[in-house]
């Protein structure tokens, strides 16, 4: 089974500063982590490969030090890695990003299947999972907590639910988006490191991908960021406590005075 | 303080820290109440490649040195000895096999334990025979293509949970200490029991127990080295892991230190924090130059014995005497600068101060360490 995992480098703080001019993310200074979701989905392509062979590569798009990120997934049992990094990706939003990464996944060839995490902690989209297989035409299942069964061609799985969950098939070759209650992602082993410290990570450029220009970096993404803000913290509520039929009482008087 | 360490020794740091951290700590107070054998930590500390550290690699090990050993198993005591100590028993237990076993014992032995699949354990100590190890009374008589054994060791460390022994038995008693041989000896050969676990003070995630040999029956390809090289394999393995024991103490001690750091930058009294009052301060310092001495200690006295210098006896014996009293007195203030809170359970101070103690004790006493440093000392003087 050949996997592909698609991974994102993002600064571990929660705190992230953001470039008032262009609406983009202020990387420098700030520790650098893969995404934590991007971890699950690693150990499940690593497992996955460990139980049926075949290989798992993993990928991401960024700047050049997302290449310690690839590093660290080689580290943690992918067979290889490649960066794609070019300033024409530059300012890339989901949809940019995913024709990219789809058009590096095209690249790479045959593959069985694409893992991505849920979302990434910095940008909490969610959409260039859903938007990698939307360019690639395959089909896509998200919030996945189970890889129930792997079958010829096909693969049965959990999907998560705010309550429950479904059980999904669906055909071969598939992008899953994963969920941390997947797995536990193991410790790196010092073989691992080793070899990752050592591993050749192939950067492919806009030269070697060749996309639409009009479809990738900053003019290839139809998001406007117009402004980026933290949301003042809530201010405490009001407590209504007393016996149930006077608390209702108040409350409709209250929601009444209020909304007028 | 730069120790110059290298790519390699850094990645074994890294990886021992982030294993400490994030795996051994959050358990740390749970297995030192229960006293269970942490089987799913020597999982993970095998399934890192750790326990293969110093194993070469045709032995299916990563074919390292006694340095990167050092440095995991101060890392892993940061978080706590009694895990640690499990991890560093069984490198005590592969010392001798791999110093002196032969090809065959090697090939059949090293790659599991390398693998962290099986885990080691090494026996000497006896009810009457501790720092006296010439006084050991179990015995190994020659039958035909078979050695009986008979007898008991005790406070193994590892005892009853380790796959793989290494015990010294007497084989000649009427030549004392070069009447004594060693052996390997399989978990679950038949005549091969335990006694019961110890309670202890400290280090209590890790287990201690008796060996007890009743006609115990172990082919004689099982015989390391030769007759009555017991106390050479005993003394040579020593020689090797008695750096592993400083570093268990250097960990025990940067541990404490960085708990009562912590502890008193956050603690308030008299409107401002503890660590704001010179009393405490030069504790702090103390404690920070008696750690940094002792990891020189550690690191220079195992890179000597990387190197291949030949006699280490006298600089192992330093470096262990000086990082396990270091660590009595630096948990014992860390205990100290958390007060009331310190002697409390709630806070690891006490943990660290109660598995220092050990470090002073085994693989021989500190006492017995002066005597091999001042007998070296005076040895070198009278050339």
């Amino acid at each position: 089974m050949n996997i592909i995992i698609c991974i994102k480098q993002v600064p571990e703080t929660t705190e992230v500063k953001i470039n008032p001019e262009t609406n983009t993310l202020i990387r420098e200074g700030v520790k650098s982590i893969i995404n934590p979701f991007d971890m699950y989905a690693i150990e499940e392509g690593v497992r996955l490969k460990e139980k049926f062979g075949g290989k798992a590569t993993v990928i991401t798009m960024g700047p050049p030090q997302a290449e310690s990120a690839l590093r660290e997934a080689l580290s943690l049992g992918c067979d290889e890695a490649i960066l794609i990094c070019d300033r024409a990706f530059a300012g890339s939003d989901t949809w940019a990003t995913s024709y990219t990464l789809s058009g590096a996944i095209k690249r790479i060839g045959q593959f069985d299947l694409i893992l991505c995490g849920k979302q990434a902690s910095d940008g909490d989209t969610a959409q260039v999972g859903p938007g990698i297989s939307t360019h690639l035409n395959i089909p896509q299942v998200t919030y996945v907590k189970k890889i129930e069964e792997v079958k010829e061609g096909s693969l049965r799985v959990e999907r998560m639910m705010e309550e429950g969950f479904e059980i999904i098939e669906t055909p071969l070759p598939a992008l899953l988006t994963v969920v941390k209650e997947i797995n536990e992602p193991r410790l790196p082993s010092l073989k691992g490191m080793m070899r990752a410290k050592q591993a050749k990570i192939p950067v492919w450029t806009q030269k070697e991908l060749d996309l639409d220009q009009q479809k990738i970096g900053l003019c290839g993404s139809p998001t406007q960021v117009v402004k980026i803000f933290t949301p003042p913290p809530r201010t405490g509520g009001q407590m209504l406590a007393g016996e149930t039929e006077d608390v209702v009482g108040k409350l409709v008087e209250l929601l009444k005075t209020e909304i007028s | 303080m730069d120790y110059l360490l290298t790519d390699e020794q850094k990645m074994v740091r890294d990886l021992a820290r982030k294993i400490a951290e994030e795996k051994i700590k959050p358990v740390a107070a749970k297995y030192d109440q229960s006293e269970e054998y942490p089987w799913d930590m020597i999982k993970i500390i095998a399934d890192a490649g750790l326990f293969g550290l110093f194993i070469p690699e045709e032995f299916g090990g990563m074919g390292t040195n006694v340095l990167n050993l050092c440095i995991a198993t101060e890392e892993l005591s940061r978080a706590c000895a009694g895990i640690a100590v499990c991890y560093a028993a069984s490198a005590l237990g592969t010392f001798p096999i791999l110093l002196f076993g032969n090809e065959e014992q090697k090939k059949k032995y090293l790659p599991s334990l390398a693998s962290g699949k099986k885990i080691a354990a090494f026996g000497i100590t006896e009810p009457e025979a501790g720092s006296d190890a010439s006084a050991i009374k179990t015995t190994a008589k020659k039958q035909g293509d078979y050695y009986i054994l008979n007898g008991l060791k005790h406070f193994i460390t590892n005892g009853g949970d380790a796959q793989i022994y290494v015990v010294i038995a007497m084989t000649d008693k009427s030549k004392g200490a070069r009447g004594a041989s060693a052996f390997i000896v399989e978990k679950d050969t038949p005549g091969f029991t335990f006694g019961k676990k110890e309670e202890k003070l400290g280090i209590r995630a890790s287990s201690t127990r008796e060996l007890i040999f009743t006609d115990c029956k172990i082919p004689t390809e099982n015989l390391l080295s030769r007759e009555g090289m017991g106390f050479i394999v005993t003394m040579k393995t020593f020689d090797m892991s008695r750096p592993g024991v400083a570093a268990q103490a250097l960990g025990i001690a940067q541990g404490a230190m960085e708990v009562a750091v912590k502890y008193s930058k956050e603690r308030q009294q008299f409107g401002k924090s503890v660590s704001s009052f010179q009393g405490i301060q030069w504790m702090l310092a103390d404690m920070a130059t008696q750690v940094e001495a002792a990891r020189a200690l550690v690191y220079a006295c195992a890179r000597e014995i990387d190197a291949g210098v030949k006699d280490v006896g006298k600089d192992s014996a330093i470096a262990k005497l000086y990082a396990s009293d270091a660590a009595m007195k630096v948990t014992t203030d860390a205990v100290q600068i958390l007060g009331g809170y310190g002697y409390m359970k709630d806070y690891p101070a006490e943990k660290f101060m109660r598995d220092a103690k050990i470090t002073q004790i085994y693989e021989g006493t500190n006492q017995i360490q002066r005597n091999i440093i001042a007998l070296q000392l005076i040895k070198e003087m009278a050339k």
